[in-house]
């Protein structure tokens, strides 16, 4: 059971803000959702790896270069609000 | 030229040699989506320089340089891939207005290659659901009989090319993205091995199960335009260093001896009679064609559906942390900047920015990965997901692919499923396996509903054997029934 208290607590962890409507809504349909998914806890998984990527793949890692692929400019184009090169948010310390 | 009906490599030769322009193939779509877009709601965007960048391709080919295996094959592209200078959204009011400053390298290679990009195709928002209903640009329509959703979440690349309002489309596959609408919309949508296409430029929604994938009108073009997406790219460290073989030239109908798995554990569900009949008819068919059938045992299918709801809502909820409205999308507005907290200025950004199944999402995953559940919820998932793949893995030493059905139904009427969220997500039995073992499997048409609607069949694959499922749907494919119908709104 998911009460108000984790729903609240969750939002907050995921910095969403919800609605007090919301909040009612997700909480009876995060319940229902993982009561049924918890049907996974029955299988015996001891000493079991997880696994995350599926298929063999072996990792590679490209040369630490730098390179200069897009501009500055273009970067910021999609800025909602700039100050020069800089994003501007409000104040962090 | 019938350029519905043509395939991508008579298209490419006709324009390379100069039988008709890249130009007029794309003026031609264009006039289609002009058409008929607006019954369907499938594009989202168009590319205002599509002619422009056909003609280029034309030039080229008058001063006789190399254009490649699509020269003038016209594309649209699920809205979750990032191109160069034209708007991708993800469906999203968080990403409305992003202009990506790259391309992803799934349409680099197309453009490398010569095709051309008409637009952008509407989508489930974030790729998170599978009937195009929670697009933040409205829903999209099935062409089959407009009252009906044509799946998702790459339900706009399904219906226009269903719709004939694209030669190719491409769509990505999470959990059955690309095979559900391709099988509600009949058209042929493959979804490759994890690993074989790059990832990169594609707005992530579960990194371990998303991949991108052709969704096209025969299985020649979907073979054809693998050969041009797969390979490593050393932009994704997860791509595979395989050779990509010539999945276009090596195809054959030739089923003789191919043994073919029947999952023991998918024949208990309920199917709807018409999907039961053209599923049986499959069987038969490729049968009398010298297919070999076997019973196969993966028992952790049952549980398929939990585990990539955890894991999928979990790497989706730490992917999706990124839009903070600080660098793009959308943000919400404030009076006064200065006075406010910066977890204040994320929270309403993202809450005003998210859709309703998207944020269901992220509050899901939040809480999977959150201390003192990730042990129960995510990394149990990840166990019992090694599992799974160990029982497939062992199904593929008797046999050399598995054939089901795509989904339970066929299209189902817009606004009908989508209050329910176990209920939706429980619609998915056949397909999110594929994803969680990380195997290849397609979609293919096999006939149509006593209601007129498309069924598609499922083939799935052992890792990077694409050309084996490939060449099941080339047999499955001639021996469809109701070949060469076409949508009404044609």
């Amino acid at each position: 059971m998911i009460d108000q208290k984790t729903i609240e607590r969750i939002a907050k962890l995921a910095r969403l803000s919800i609605t007090p409507e919301e909040a009612i809504e997700y909480g009876d349909q995060l319940t229902k959702v993982l009561t049924h998914f918890q049907q996974i806890s029955k299988i015996d998984t001891k000493g079991v790896e997880p696994l995350v990527t599926p298929s063999e793949i072996e990792f590679v890692t490209r040369a630490d270069e730098a390179k200069q692929e897009t501009t500055t400019e273009e970067m910021l184009i999609n800025a909602p609000d700039k100050a020069g090169h800089l994003f501007k948010v409000p104040p962090v310390v | 030229m019938d350029l519905i009906k043509a395939s991508f490599k008579e298209v490419s030769d006709a324009v390379k040699s100069k039988k008709i322009s890249a130009v007029e193939v794309a003026q031609f779509f264009l006039n289609r989506i002009d058409k008929l877009n607006p019954k369907l709601n499938a594009y989202v965007t168009i590319n205002s320089a599509v002619v422009e960048e056909a003609g280029k391709i034309d030039s080229k080919i008058h001063k006789n340089e190399n254009v490649g295996p699509l020269a003038g094959v016209a594309f649209g592209i699920k809205d979750l891939l990032c191109t160069k200078g034209l708007k991708t959204t993800a469906a999203s009011k968080i990403l409305h207005n992003f202009v990506p400053p790259y391309d992803s390298t799934v349409v680099a290679r197309l453009k490398n290659s010569g095709a051309t990009i008409l637009g952008k195709l509407n989508l489930d928002e974030f790729a998170m659901g599978s009937s195009t209903e929670s697009s933040y640009f409205g829903k999209c329509h099935n062409p089959w009989n407009t009252d009906y959703v044509p799946g998702g979440s790459s339900g706009g690349s399904a219906a226009a090319q269903a719709a004939r309002i694209a030669m190719g489309t491409i769509g990505t596959d999470t959990g059955g993205s690309i095979r559900q609408p391709s099988s509600f919309c009949g058209i042929v949508g493959i979804k490759p091995t994890y690993g074989r296409v790059s990832r990169y430029g594609i707005i992530a929604f579960a990194s371990s199960l998303d991949q991108a994938g052709p969704m096209v009108s025969s299985v020649e073009d979907a073979a054809l335009t693998l050969e041009v997406i797969c390979g490593q790219d050393e932009k994704d460290s997860t791509t595979a260093d395989k050779k990509v073989p010539s999945f276009s030239t090596d195809l054959s109908t030739n089923v003789k001896g191919l043994k073919i798995g029947l999952v023991k554990e998918y024949q208990k569900g309920e199917l709807q009679p018409d999907i039961m009949k053209a599923y049986l008819l499959a069987i038969e068919e490729l049968k009398n064609a010298g297919a070999e059938f076997v019973e196969v045992s993966i028992p952790l299918t049952e549980f398929a559906v939990s585990m990539y709801y955890l894991i999928a809502a979990s790497e989706a909820s730490s992917n999706l942390a990124r839009y903070d409205g600080v660098r793009y999308g959308h943000r919400a507005e404030f009076n006064d900047l200065s006075k406010m907290s910066l977890e204040d200025f994320y929270s309403q950004s993202r809450g005003e920015g998210f859709g309703k199944e998207v944020k269901r999402r992220i509050m899901l995953g939040t809480y999977c990965l959150s201390s003192g559940y990730y042990e129960a919820y995510y990394n149990k998932a990840c166990q019992v997901r090694r599992l799974l793949r160990e029982q497939y893995l062992h199904a593929f030493t008797k046999c050399d692919a598995l054939l089901s059905p795509v989904t339970t139904s066929t299209a189902f009427k817009i606004g009908e499923r989508s209050t329910d969220p176990l209920k939706m997500y429980l619609n998915d039995i056949f397909t999110t396996a594929t994803n969680l073992a990380g195997l290849p499997g397609m979609s293919v048409p096999f006939g149509f509903s006593s209601t007129g609607l498309p069924i598609g069949i499922q083939l799935t694959g052992a890792h990077f054997q694409e050309q084996k499922i490939l060449n099941i749907a080339f047999a499955l494919e001639a021996m469809s029934p109701g070949q060469g119908r076409v949508p009404d709104v044609y």
